[in-house]
């Protein structure tokens, strides 16, 4: 089974990559850019059949691992 | 004093401290390998700047899973002191022995030159022998040391003391200017400055962070 979370800084937390990619599309003419935010995608294989046991599984991985609750949410999606 | 320095890959600060620790306690510290799973009988813990695991995913997030953090984690809850510099205090902070969390530099840039500081706090084992309000000059060498925690968190740290260290002239935009914190019972100190850097008048250039290793040696001698 496939996954894909997706990490993101949380509102209100200081992004300056967020900043410097709007500032440099600002700079190729795009000037309707209100905000930008960058974050991260993960893919995961997972030897697992049950949606439900992998959905489980990946929210522990985020939560141990892959997303820091302080700073970051996170969106798990199952594929296929 | 029995210290030991914890090893990942990617530090490279560890000899650093090592050398610091031995010229102030007379005896080497025990180099640790963060694959090992026992950590010798110690009465201090190093975790050494670098850049363990080549800040993947998040800085020090990798190194804080890595087997041997289950045994620092332990010996903390023993009272055992615990030294995060730069990697160390990210290391730290991942691994929630310290609250917050330290995020790329407002500037995106990596900064390496020496900084000025205020020491907050000097009621500890790490600072005493440093004086409060007294002003340093440190080393930073990092990309990621924008200190960031919860206001509430911040609160707490402010009004327990918690606070050691923080930058007269902001390099970094950490929140409320903080480079340095301790834990809860103040066992365990995290700083981005490299005190180690600053510790051999030999090099000529300040010694202000002796005094870090001088006081651990003071108190756990």
């Amino acid at each position: 089974m496939k996954a894909r979370i997706d990490v993101m800084l949380r509102d209100g937390v200081l992004d300056p990559q967020g900043k410097a990619i709007h500032q440099a599309l600002k700079h190729l003419g795009f000037d309707t850019v209100q905000e930008v935010r960058q974050g991260k995608v993960i893919e995961i294989e997972l030897a697992e059949s049950s949606h439900e046991q992998a959905s489980a599984r990946l929210k522990e991985m985020a939560e141990k691992l892959l997303a820091n609750l302080v700073i970051e949410n996170y969106r798990v999606t199952l594929q296929d | 004093m029995r210290a030991s320095v914890i090893v990942f890959p990617g530090s490279n600060c560890d000899r650093d401290v090592a050398v610091a620790l031995q010229r102030a306690c007379g005896r080497r510290p025990n180099m640790v390998w963060h694959a090992d799973v026992r950590l010798p009988e110690s009465d201090l813990v190093v975790i050494p700047g670098g850049f363990s695991y080549g800040d993947y995913l998040r800085t020090g997030a990798v190194a804080a899973r890595a087997p041997i953090m289950r045994e620092v984690a332990a010996a903390a809850k023993k009272g055992v002191r615990i030294l995060g510099i730069c990697n160390g205090f990210q290391v730290l902070c991942e691994t929630q022995l310290l609250p917050g969390v330290l995020l790329r530099n407002r500037d995106l840039k990596f900064i390496c030159r020496t900084v000025e500081l205020d020491v907050v706090n000097s009621d500890s084992d790490f600072t005493r022998n440093w004086k409060k309000g007294q002003k340093l000059r440190i080393p930073i060498a990092h990309g990621d040391g924008s200190y960031f925690a919860d206001s509430g968190t911040l609160k707490s740290l402010n009004d327990n003391g918690r606070v050691a260290l923080r930058y007269c002239d902001n390099p970094n935009g950490s929140l409320e200017d903080i480079a340095g914190i301790f834990s809860e019972n103040r066992r365990i100190l995290g700083l981005m400055p490299h005190p180690e850097r600053a510790a051999d008048p030999e090099l000529g250039g300040s010694v202000d962070g002796a005094a870090v290793f001088k006081s651990l040696v003071q108190a756990l001698a």
